[in-house]
């Protein structure tokens, strides 16, 4: 079976990049005009030349993503279980050099969580930690599925990347969907970036993907981290992954985040900015390039932004969210993997959701499905 | 005579069949279903938490005229399918299930090896099934022998409001089937449905267009029209279409000379 290194291998990060720069307004509107899009067309579409089409691309994405997932949008909130971390990320907070206490939740303590989220209404939720393999690894999230597995329709993970079969036993207790971000597809940026412990392996990152699809998991989530490298040639990059993930694990749903580069206990700040304006362009020429992509939008971007992503081709979002073990319930006080920017409660997200006309979907899966397998 | 539809035991006024997905709140979903006049409402299982009595979803469709018509709607196999529709009868009490198998996550294209399969299985459970399909009148002829009531072939890629762009295999599975035929998936305007039923389609079955329009309410009374009146055109019968104009200079006036 193949691998995506070797379709990464048949792209040059720099000639890409100077291509994407050349873009002319009328390969815009040449692409606008054709129905379906390529891949070639999606360089053009995040191009600087497409920015004066960005009300046109938002109207068409708009109507793209209404006609495939309704006027609705899909809440679901993260669960950080804990900070314990051997890599050095050298944009995060929980990197193994930072001094800040490490804490790995307890069976009680995720209990404790749990019942909170319940109580603000949750149905579909994300478990996130650092890489920790000895006290954090495998039989550690088997135990969390297990615990939280009777609580939620839908249980998703952002953890360190694992092996085939270690994703296959969660799969076994009721996992469905894996979030695994590639930061950067630009190997020497990444290196720099990634410097210490097992994250350093830019390969074996690319690759988890893969492991993945051949897992048979539900959904994989790709993306990129805006800040570490030109936010349009690594986007390309998350478009052709996820082309060629489409292809290969053709049973598996996808969707794309787009976490943007926040102030947090660590180092780097970011090296290239993402406006606002950017990552709506970017948003529009995603949902043009696939119709079925799920977008999701994380409360690291503020109120506003939040407000008006609603319409513009995002389809889940997340609310309230706490980025320390034991933000909700055990320890409010705790550090934060990063800032949060929306901090209104679940309740307001809801409100100005509906406000928008759009229903808010708390359950779109069965448990029932996922412990078949 | 009253042009009703009959399926299992049950008789239908309207066919118009409806959907519950896509709309921008519970009230706006009923409040189009019932001014669309349909009595059979398809609920995705995946959607409703089937054992609680004051799910959103489920209150708003309680009213007698409804049926409610569960899908499996996110299963990949038969196994699952199988599994879904026993859920759905144990919490839901009915024995009709809209089957589903879809493994492609994308375009939602039916799985056709393990639909046959999994309608086999079902009847035999004693379900009425209801199975979306490509427009395979091969597929259809084998679903028709393993018992099931009636079946849903598609008229374009599900969402894709494009139409009747299967139109000439569904015109061989309508002229073939000895079960109601009902077109799910692609219908996007009332003059589509309308469509579907002058080719002699027993039903149709609409959700995103309905739940996606500005207006639901208006959007679901203008497809209980085209739906009644596709059906009082197919039993009118309609005028042939010609296919040549008459020519001026006919080539075989010879032999009346």
């Amino acid at each position: 079976m193949s691998n995506f290194k070797d379709t990464f291998e048949l792209y040059d990060w720099d000639s890409l990049e100077k291509e994407i720069y050349t873009f002319s307004a009328t390969d815009v509107q040449t692409v606008l005009s054709k129905e379906k899009i390529t891949l070639d067309d999606f360089k053009v579409l995040i191009s600087p030349a497409a920015k004066p089409f960005i009300e046109q691309m938002a109207q068409r994405s708009n109507a793209l993503t209404k006609k495939r997932f309704g006027n609705t949008i899909q809440m679901y909130i993260p669960m950080y279980l804990s900070n314990e971390c051997q890599n050095i990320c050298t944009y995060c907070g929980f990197s193994m050099t930072n001094k800040i206490r490490r804490k790995t939740l307890s069976d009680a303590e995720i209990l404790k969580e749990v019942e909170h989220i319940k109580k603000l209404g949750y149905d579909h939720i994300l478990l996130v930690t650092g890489e920790a393999n000895r006290t954090v690894g495998v039989s550690y999230l088997k135990n969390a599925i297990k615990l939280i597995r009777e609580h939620f329709s839908n249980i998703s993970i952002e953890v360190q990347p694992l092996d085939q079969e270690d994703y296959e036993s969660l799969i076994k207790e009721g996992l469905y969907a894996v979030l695994v971000y590639q930061e950067t597809y630009h190997k020497a940026t990444y290196k720099t970036h990634h410097p210490k412990g097992k994250k350093s392996n830019f390969e074996y990152r690319l690759d988890t993907p893969d492991r993945l699809g051949k897992s048979g998991i539900h959904k994989i989530g790709i993306g990129a981290l805006f800040g570490l490298e030109d936010w349009r040639v690594d986007s390309f990059y998350t478009a052709v992954h996820l082309k060629y993930l489409q292809k290969n694990y053709w049973k598996t749903k996808y969707s794309i985040s787009f976490p943007r580069l926040r102030p947090h206990e660590g180092e780097v700040q970011p090296k290239v900015e993402m406006t606002d304006s950017d990552l709506v362009q970017l948003i529009c020429a995603y949902r043009i390039l696939d119709e079925d992509v799920e977008l999701s939008m994380s409360t690291r971007e503020n109120s506003n932004f939040r407000n008006n992503i609603i319409n513009l081709g995002i389809t889940s979002i997340s609310a309230e969210s706490k980025t320390n073990p034991g933000g909700y319930a055990v320890e409010p006080q705790s550090l934060e993997q990063f800032e949060i920017s929306d901090e209104r409660s679940t309740e307001e997200i809801k409100q100005m959701i509906k406000s928008q006309g759009y229903e808010v979907v708390w359950k779109d899966w069965d448990k029932s499905y996922t412990e078949l397998i | 005579m009253t042009d009703t539809l009959k399926i299992a035991d049950k008789i239908f006024s309207s066919r118009l069949f409806t959907g519950t997905g896509k709309f921008s709140s519970s009230q706006k979903m009923r409040d189009a279903i019932i001014a669309s006049e349909s009595e059979l409402v398809t609920v995705a299982l995946k959607r409703v938490e089937i054992n609680n009595e004051s799910d959103d979803i489920l209150i708003h469709l309680n009213e007698s005229h409804i049926n409610l018509l569960p899908n499996t709607s996110g299963v990949r196999t038969a196994k699952e399918a199988v599994f879904a529709a026993e859920l759905a009868r144990e919490a839901l009490g009915t024995n009709w299930i809209k089957l589903e198998i879809h493994p492609d996550p994308r375009y939602l294209l039916p799985d056709p090896i393990e639909t046959l399969a999994a309608a086999e299985e079902l009847v035999k459970k004693g379900f009425v099934v209801m199975p979306y399909i490509h427009a395979d009148p091969v597929l259809c002829k084998r679903l028709e022998d393993v018992g099931v009531q009636c079946v849903m072939p598609l008229g374009a890629p599900i969402g894709s409001n494009k139409g009747i762009v299967a139109k000439d295999f569904l015109e061989i599975i309508i002229e073939q089937s000895t079960v109601p035929v009902i077109v799910d998936a692609g219908i996007g305007a009332p003059s589509h449905a309308a469509y579907a039923m002058e080719l002699g389609a027993d039903a149709v079955l609409v959700n995103t267009a309905i739940a996606v329009s500005q207006n639901p309410v208006e959007m679901g009374i203008a497809f209980k029209m085209a739906v009644q009146a596709g059906r009082m055109a197919y039993n009118a019968k309609l005028a042939p279409v010609k296919q040549h104009a008459e020519a001026s200079s006919p080539l075989t006036s010879f032999l009346n000379e």
